[in-house]
């Protein structure tokens, strides 16, 4: 059975040409960037090229970008920097559908004195701008807000977040995990100060990120020790990842026309069949400007885990809104602060395509899916109505 | 992904007895749509109405929600009401080879329908789990966003020998939604551990010095860190002086605001199989 992969934004394939351009800094090219010889020399070179490579995607200064190990720690960088930055500002503004990678920081530290707004959304997942315009105080150190969400891929306006923070003097951070490599970026003219990336979302591997600071942004390291990134973040630099993710952001540039024509253009049929062929189903995030491969699709009486085995043993991989373990049965808190009626919340599906996503593999859903709610369905205490129709 | 036996696998793939019996003797339904899982149980008996001839059910829940009522209707089949009423979520859980931890509620959510279904085809009092429904409640309702009593979650706790909170969530959902209940669940967990203790009888023995700091570091290590460990903690045996046992709580255990609460249950367990006056305190070390 081959699968058919639609769980990009939970993690991407490794680009083989990516991969090949990681594969010789393992057994062969495996120097120390930071060593005084030639041998780690050449290593340096090529960690300073996927720097420019990652700095042009984003429309940024090579030495504005600092490797890290992952989103999630990019996230917790920029935030608890700022804290150290400003220790007499003690407000921190995020939403209630940030990524758990801000959103479990940020109550942590409603716990440890710092007082913290979650900006809510509309039923469309769109930001309330005059809450945050109402949050932000001379008191905020920071507002992290997510570019574009993981679970609907409903993009923020981000620009016009910045607008607002700035004239309150506090600083802005984006986690982009889920933006960069699908909708174009440019820190060059942006009021971002901040922001984070993930190699495993576009086509590089698992354990590599960035951390994106402004020139002239104050930052304090996250993790101390050696002189690496310029002291911003010290640890021997993951060289074969980081070279490999340089590759992956070329690439995506490359790709951006395609993710944003064809890819997108997938992702319309499907959401449009669906929708034809399966009654009571909505599209969670419908009424917002989304990332183009991404869509979060609610099934009414049936719940999102049996759906997703079902699909599993006929290859098909896309994941649920909702985690069914134990007490949280509850929706996602996306779904939740979106106000999605528990009716169809328990029953929520996303697929989440990429570049190597086929016509083909899109067809299978379509045809494989209707009969597989019915199936739910037909199970259910509930609904029973509906069946009738 | 939930590591599933094959015999989940095969039940929530191929269920049987799916559907509704419409000349049913009885009929139990639990949870709700709100709950995220539901289960309506449909039972036909004999002529002689004693024993089950036919079980369906209708379920809106996972995988193993799925596979636990089908397991259920497969047990009950051709047993009497009260050989069907002994049937415990343990034995649900079982005929599927086991089932994740975070998922036992799914079984728990079988029996619960038995349980209303039978109550309910004899007419006495319907057994207050039956969340969302109206029907009398039995005991005080603990939890208040599943509507569970504490009757029910002393019954389960006993049952499957729970003692921790999270485990009660796994196999109940109490606590899983706001938590203000965890702290009362606690209690009931010592409450049943308590009762537990008069019921098994103490050892008699009478124990050398030696003898009893042997028995103290076997209890610790089979008994006790073993469940730590379930948790990510641990804990570490400091010194013993007489009855008098120190441990210092290692990994998630130590700093954790209910470690006075896992003294006491690492005292109760060491009274239990040891000796019935020792005393345990937790020390910095």
């Amino acid at each position: 059975m081959r699968e058919i992969y639609l769980d990009n934004n939970a993690t991407t394939k490794v680009d083989e040409v990516v991969f090949e351009e990681m594969r010789p800094y393992f057994c062969e090219l495996y120097g120390n960037p930071s060593s005084m010889h030639y041998f780690g020399g050449q290593v340096q070179k090529k960690v300073d090229e996927a720097r420019q490579r990652v700095a042009g995607l984003i429309g940024a200064q090579p030495e504005e970008i600092i490797f890290t190990a992952c989103g999630t720690e990019s996230d917790n960088a920029a935030i608890r920097s700022a804290l150290e930055v400003f220790p007499n500002k003690r407000h921190v503004i995020t939403t209630r559908v940030e990524h758990p990678a801000v959103l479990t920081l940020c109550r942590s530290l409603s716990k440890h004195g710092y007082r913290v707004t979650e900006l809510n959304v509309d039923s469309a997942g769109r930001l309330d701008m005059d809450e945050l315009r109402d949050a932000v105080d001379d008191n905020t150190a920071i507002v992290s807000i997510m570019y574009a969400n993981n679970e609907t891929g409903v993009i923020f306006p981000i620009e016009e977040v910045g607008r607002i923070v700035k004239e309150k003097g506090a600083l802005l951070h984006t986690d982009a995990v889920q933006a960069v490599g699908k909708i174009p970026l440019n820190m060059a003219e942006s009021t971002v100060d901040m922001l984070s990336l993930s190699g495993h979302k576009l086509h590089a591997p698992k354990g590599i990120g960035i951390l994106y600071v402004r020139k002239g942004v104050p930052f304090r390291p996250f993790l101390v020790g050696g002189h690496q990134e310029k002291s911003r973040r010290a640890g021997t630099e993951n060289t074969a990842s980081i070279i490999a993710l340089g590759k992956a952001c070329e690439l995506a540039g490359q790709h951006m026309g395609d993710e944003n024509s064809r890819v997108k253009a997938m992702r319309d049929r499907l959401e449009n069949e669906l929708l034809r062929l399966i009654p009571a189903a909505r599209i969670n995030g419908g009424g917002a400007d989304r990332l183009p491969n991404t869509v979060s699709i609610a099934f009414e009486f049936v719940e999102g885990e049996l759906i997703l085995l079902y699909l599993s043993e006929l290859g098909i991989c896309a994941s649920s809104g909702s985690a069914c373990t134990s007490g949280s049965l509850e929706p996602s808190h996306v779904l939740r602060a979106m106000g999605v009626p528990f009716t169809c919340a328990h029953g929520s599906i996303r697929f989440s395509l990429s570049r190597f996503t086929t016509d083909e593999e899109i067809d299978t859903v379509i045809r494989e899916l209707p009969a597989i709610i019915r199936r739910g369905r037909e199970m259910s205490p509930f609904g029973r109505e509906l069946l009738a129709k | 992904m939930w590591d599933y036996t094959d015999k989940v696998k095969e039940h929530f793939l191929n269920p049987r007895n799916v559907g509704e019996i419409e000349n049913a003797d009885a009929v139990g339904e639990v949870g709700s749509l709100a709950c995220g899982d539901a289960l309506k149980l449909f039972i036909k008996l004999d002529e002689n109405k004693e024993r089950i001839v036919e079980a369906k059910f209708q379920t809106f829940g996972c995988g193993s929600a799925i596979a636990s009522s089908s397991a259920l209707t497969e047990m009950i089949k051709g047993k009497t009401l009260d050989e069907a009423l002994g049937v415990t979520n343990k034995e649900i859980a079982d005929f599927l080879g086991g089932l994740p931890e975070e998922k036992m509620h799914c079984s728990v959510m079988g029996q619960e329908a038995l349980e209303v279904a039978i109550a309910k085809y004899r007419g006495g009092p319907v057994p207050s789990h039956d969340h969302g429904h109206e029907h009398e409640q039995e005991g005080e309702i603990v939890c208040k966003c599943f509507g569970l009593t504490d009757g029910f979650l002393k019954k389960v706790i006993s049952q499957n020998r729970l003692h921790t909170a999270e485990q009660v969530t796994h196999f109940t959902k109490a606590g899983g939604a706001c938590g203000g209940c965890i702290p009362k669940i606690k209690e009931l967990i010592a409450e049943v551990l308590g009762e537990q203790q008069k019921q098994e009888p103490k050892k008699p023995e009478r124990l050398t010095n030696l003898r009893k700091m042997q028995l103290i570091q076997e209890v610790l290590e089979n008994e006790v860190r073993p469940l730590l460990w379930a948790d990510g903690g641990d804990l570490e045996l400091i010194d013993i002086a007489g009855n008098a046992v120190q441990i210092a709580f290692r990994k998630a255990c130590a700093g954790c605001a209910s470690s006075g609460y896992t003294s006491r249950f690492v005292e109760q367990k060491l009274r239990e199989l040891v000796a019935d006056d020792i005393t345990v305190e937790e020390v910095q070390g």
